[in-house]
């Protein structure tokens, strides 16, 4: 026989007894969709990044370009580690020399060793594209988050400068305003690259926020009496970050290209400074004698390139369903 | 018998597991007749539902068992040709949302005609007229003029109505309602189901309305059927479950809804949330909720007893229950 | 009596004691009687509809409340509800101060908040908090429960020095039946009902004395809302919270609230006390409402009178003038047009004593009793039914308004009843396709 039947069980919540609600609330806490088994107190709390991060761990896609780009860092801090040489020591009688011993991918034009510039040449794409992405992604996100977050003046005056710098085409404004810069270091570059990318970011980082300053626990934070500080940095931010960062770690390949694109056309990095983009043009009129000395150095830069791209693109997996 | 679905099951296969989203239902819907399946979230209608119409996605979504027997042919043996066929002209689903359901960048009239268009091979000017007799009868005003409209010009409670027109164009014999008035004000709700019905009266077709709203069921219904985590619990004729229902969940649902016409003290509330589908409690799956619980609960799933002439409750102590008014 | 006065004074003095009369009906609820601490007048929110790239140019305003005058006692709770569109998701906002008034005022405990602006506004928002409808985004996904309830007490660090926050989050969080060990937790962890307690938490965290609660159980289960309603009621008791409890379901309102009010098109159009609004309607708005408010009892289709309100719901943009209901009202004339009806009792009621006798907003206002009283839908088996169910529908063939002289031509024809209870005459139009846009029609 039932112990107690639904009725009696009826008029002991209508006397007003507690029922069970605490109790009930904490034997069957319901488990999160993505989260570990359990349903007691010792279940880890789980945050959305730390599920993020367990997707993007088992991504095929991540690990790989995960692991090239780590290599890449690593030699370009360190590229005595696997090139021993110097890649500024050229001897114009080995020019145009095929693969030899000791020198893997032969000889440019001006009789260096391709390995060890392809080697070197990673420090400067590396720094490019990461100093660049830094640099855009800070001015980027904070003037697109202000425009996005106050509206009216702010958001009209730097959606009009965003479509200004939209319209300055990427290649030719690098060949006028780089073409009177003499430093051969990457500095110019960087900064160039910075200056036509932020706009990019910065739409993305209103709309973003603009998303976000829409939720209710914006508006809760505002009715509990939160200062605008506070509701841009502990609510809108870490709510809105994620489309900036996937789009600034894609970015990040196409600033790289951008780097060797300029540096081909003679006017990103200079010699003495070693770069693929420098190596590539050089190496271009020789392409049907001597391909070995385009071919390195393009497909170095291609790969690169590919890492990175595909970075962003497991970054994007791993962020975009979970964070609405 | 129009539809008979029998011991259908459907798993999702996800990455923390399988999900058994319906676990061996039975429900059956004759000409004219309307079928309310209750339940909440979890509890698998709306899966059942898009099983039947064969709009499930099917991985990570797998049929894992059962028959869908409509018109006496089994659709779920059926090629997909003839499937789809049926799918479009002999029933029709009507969603919650109408707004998403329906397509923003093409009229009212466009959308509607072209049912006639690909089914019937009718000429645009012949589906246009027949949009706007659709209209008309779903009685929306001025449905001349507004043929032209696009859906977002239109309230909720017209869009509503136009999805039903939609799923009536080709006259089909069954109409599968997924929660269609959850979205909307009271008063148009009042509107939409009184049409509905009027068209299914006139019609004859077969309804099954999916709701979790006791007091619309009570409206429109002929009979029930309630399921929690993916089985039926209880199915009765309409009049008799509210007074007697025979499953401790169905009282429970019954006894915590606050009555329009009463006010009381403290609500009844079915204490614990529903179950996580991927790890449905052994035995019944409302034990851990329920009131009446014993062992036996926890070991034996419960089949459906029979407790009256068309009534069953998958409950061990379905007659305590009935007993204890 | 006093002619000039009367009408005010008595009506507070009646008012409260009504009110009294109720909570003391209301278990445990400790209500302090006095001053009303929450009054509301003449409040006005219109948003503005431009046109124009560089220079915008008004062009009209979307009027979404237009004039909403009512107090709140101590402790009670009132109920506002009303269809989409009417505004009443807007007057919590402005009550919370999420949006600034176009016109009108708020007095809490006599000083009007809306003037108010920096230190002294957010000392006030200590005292006024508000709940929520979606428990899916009213938490932030990515901070802790912890934070999430603790983070009013590091807004407001003069309620709780640092050292004592973690206990006062621990204990709201067993105050709205949730284990405290789940501190560390995120959001997306619980479930919609849970969710939505951490929502209520947060809102008591400053110890506030009016809640507003925006649709707080409307998207949740419906076996998970009666365990929030009797949350929020037992907090009531408790804590001696006055709510403003907005919803769109009117049974869960009738429920909880001491006094209800009905909004249509930004304005209240009736208000009183639960029993008065819902067994003595005098606006055909409300009676329309609540006649369409489907009850769990398969019996209740069989001799139930149904009002269909035809049309659609006016834009708040161009709202009609005078009376803003007249476009979809059954007794609408020309006076309607001309004249916009004033939220008072009505004159018809103001010397009697019955209880039809609270503000509605109407020139025509009769009482109309639409939901059944409590225990007629009581199921009879067999041919009793019948009868009974003749015996009630005569009285309210009875009791139907004379006066009402609906414009279109009297429609014979009845919507098909359904074959025991016999047919009330008919006296408006019924049916829908020959109607004229702007009226209604009664089913029996």
């Amino acid at each position: 026989m039932p112990e107690q039947t639904p009725d009696e069980a009826i008029s002991a919540a209508g006397a007003g007894a507690p029922t069970d609600l605490a109790l009930a609330e904490g034997d069957s806490l319901e488990k999160a969709p993505g989260g570990p088994d359990g349903t007691g107190p010792d279940t880890k709390p789980q945050s959305l990044w730390s599920d993020a991060w367990r997707d993007l761990r088992r991504n095929p896609v991540f690990i790989i370009s995960a692991l090239i780009i780590l290599f890449l860092v690593v030699i370009s801090i360190w590229p005595q580690l696997i090139a021993s040489g110097d890649p500024l020591d050229c001897d114009l009688g080995k020019a145009q020399e095929g693969s030899q011993s000791g020198h893997p991918f032969g000889y440019d034009g001006q009789g260096c060793d391709v390995y060890t510039r392809v080697v070197y040449g990673a420090r400067n794409s590396v720094t490019v594209g990461i100093c660049s992405t830094i640099g855009v992604a800070l001015i980027g996100s904070v003037l697109g988050a202000l425009a996005g977050f106050f509206g009216g003046w702010w958001d009209a005056v730097l959606s009009r400068l965003t479509d200004i710098f939209f319209g300055i085409p990427v290649v030719l404004g690098g060949l006028v305003f780089l073409s009177v810069v003499t430093s051969s270091t990457v500095w110019p570059v960087i900064g160039f690259i910075v200056l036509l990318g932020w706009p990019q970011i910065a739409r993305i980082a209103r709309g973003s926020v603009i998303t976000a300053k829409h939720n209710d626990y914006v508006q809760a934070a505002r009715a509990l009496g939160a200062s605008n500080g506070r509701m841009m940095l502990r609510h809108i931010a870490p709510n809105a970050v994620a489309p900036v960062i996937v789009v600034a770690t894609i970015a990040l390949g196409t600033y790289i290209s951008l780097e060797a694109t300029l540096s081909f056309l003679g006017v990103g990095l200079k010699p003495p400074a070693v770069s693929w983009g420098i190596d590539i043009s050089a190496a271009s009129q020789y392409i049907r004698n001597a391909p070995h000395m385009l071919l390195w150095p393009a497909g170095a830069l291609a790969v690169t390139v590919l890492a990175f791209i595909m970075l962003g693109d497991a970054v994007r997996d791993a962020l975009d369903p979970k964070l609405r | 018998m129009l539809l008979e679905v029998r011991d259908l099951h459907v798993e999702f296969h996800t990455r923390d597991g399988v999900v058994k989203a319906v676990n061996g239902v039975n429900y059956s819907v004759a000409e004219g007749e309307t079928l309310a399946v209750l339940g909440e979230s979890g509890s698998g209608k709306s899966v059942t539902a898009q099983a039947v119409m064969g709009i499930l996605d099917m991985p990570p979504g797998k049929i894992a068992g059962g028959e869908i027997l409509f018109k006496d042919r089994d659709l779920l043996k059926m090629k997909k040709e003839e499937r789809r066929k049926i799918r479009g002209q002999e029933m029709a689903m009507i969603f919650q949302d109408a707004l998403s359901s329906l397509n923003p960048v093409l009229t009212v009239g466009e959308q509607l005609g072209e049912m006639y268009v690909v089914h019937r091979g009718m000429s645009r000017k012949d589906a246009k007229a027949k949009a706007v007799e659709l209209m008309d009868r779903v009685r929306i005003p001025a449905a001349r003029e507004r043929v032209g409209n696009y859906p977002h010009q239109f309230s909720g409670g017209m869009r509503q109505r136009i999805m039903i027109a939609m799923a009536l164009a080709l006259e089909p014999s069954l109409i599968i309602a997924d929660e269609p008035t959850t979205a909307l004000d009271v008063t148009v709700q009042a509107q939409v189901m009184d049409l509905l019905a009027e068209l299914q009266r006139e019609l004859n077709m077969g309804l099954i309305l999916i709701t979790h709203d006791l007091g619309v069921v009570a409206d429109v219904a002929d009979k029930i059927a309630v399921m929690y985590a993916g089985r039926i619990v209880e199915t009765s004729p309409v009049h008799d479950i509210y007074k007697a229902p025979a499953h401790p969940y169905t009282k429970g649902l019954l006894a915590s809804i606050p009555r329009l016409d009463q006010k009381g003290q403290e609500l009844y509330a079915i204490k614990g949330l529903p179950p996580n589908l991927l790890h449905i409690p052994p035995g019944c799956a409302f034990n851990p909720r329920c009131p009446m619980a014993q062992d036996v609960c926890r070991t034996d799933v419960p089949p459906l007893y029979d407790v009256a002439e068309h009534r069953q409750s998958a409950c061990h102590f379905w007659k305590e229950t009935l007993d204890a008014r | 009596m006093h002619a000039d006065h009367s009408g005010r004074k008595e009506a507070r003095e009646e008012g409260e004691a009504a009110r009294t009369l109720l909570s003391k009906s209301r278990q445990g609820n400790a209500y302090a009687g006095g001053e009303p601490i929450l009054e509301v007048r003449d409040l006005v929110k219109h948003y503005p509809l431009t046109q124009g790239i560089l220079i915008k140019k008004q062009v009209g305003a979307v009027k979404a409340v237009d004039g909403v005058t009512f107090d709140l006692g101590a402790g009670e709770t009132l109920g506002v509800v009303g269809e989409s569109g009417c505004g009443k998701s807007t007057v919590a906002r402005l009550l919370v101060h999420l949006e600034q008034p176009t016109a009108g005022s708020i007095r809490y405990k006599g000083e009007d908040i809306t003037k108010l602006s920096g230190r002294a506004l957010k000392a006030v928002r200590r005292n006024i908090q508000m709940v929520f409808q979606d428990p899916y985004t009213s938490l932030n996904p990515r901070m802790t429960v912890g934070d999430i309830i603790g983070e009013p007490y590091e807004i407001h660090p003069e309620v709780a020095p640092k050292g004592d926050r973690r206990r006062k989050v621990q204990d709201l969080l067993d105050v709205v039946g949730l284990n405290p060990e789940y501190i560390n937790r995120y959001p997306h962890q619980f479930s919609g009902g849970q969710r939505q307690r951490i929502g209520i938490a947060r809102g008591l965290a400053l110890n506030p004395e009016i809640i507003v609660a925006d649709e707080p159980v409307s998207a949740l289960d419906v076996s998970v809302q009666a365990q929030v309603v009797n949350l929020l009621d037992r907090l009531q008791a408790e804590f001696n919270l006055s709510y403003v409890f907005i919803a769109h379901d009117l049974s869960i309102v009738r429920h909880i609230s001491d006094r209800v009010g009905v909004m249509y098109l930004g304005r209240f159009v009736e208000i009183g006390t639960d029993a008065e609004i819902y067994d003595h309607p005098t606006h055909p708005y409300t009676q329309a409402l609540l006649s369409a408010v489907p009850v769990p009892d398969p019996m209740a289709r069989e001799y139930r009178e149904r009002i269909i309100l035809h049309g659609d719901v006016p834009s708040p943009a161009n709202p009609p003038s005078g009376c803003r209901f007249r476009t979809r009202c059954w007794k609408a004339q020309e006076r309607c047009e001309l004249e916009v009806p004033l939220l008072a009792v009505p004159a018809a009621f103001r010397d009697t004593d019955s209880p039809a006798r609270h503000p509605s907003a109407c020139h025509f206002a009769e009482e109309k009793r639409v939901v059944p009283p409590e225990g007629t839908l009581e199921p009879v088996p067999g041919e009793g039914g019948q009868e009974e169910a003749a015996d009630r529908a005569a009285e309210r063939a009875e009791e139907a308004p004379p006066g009402a002289a609906p414009e279109a031509a009297p429609d014979t024809a009845p919507e098909a009843a359904p074959d025991t209870a016999p047919e009330v005459p008919p006296e408006g139009p019924a049916g829908g396709d020959e109607e004229p846009p702007s009226g209604s029609s009664r089913v029996s």
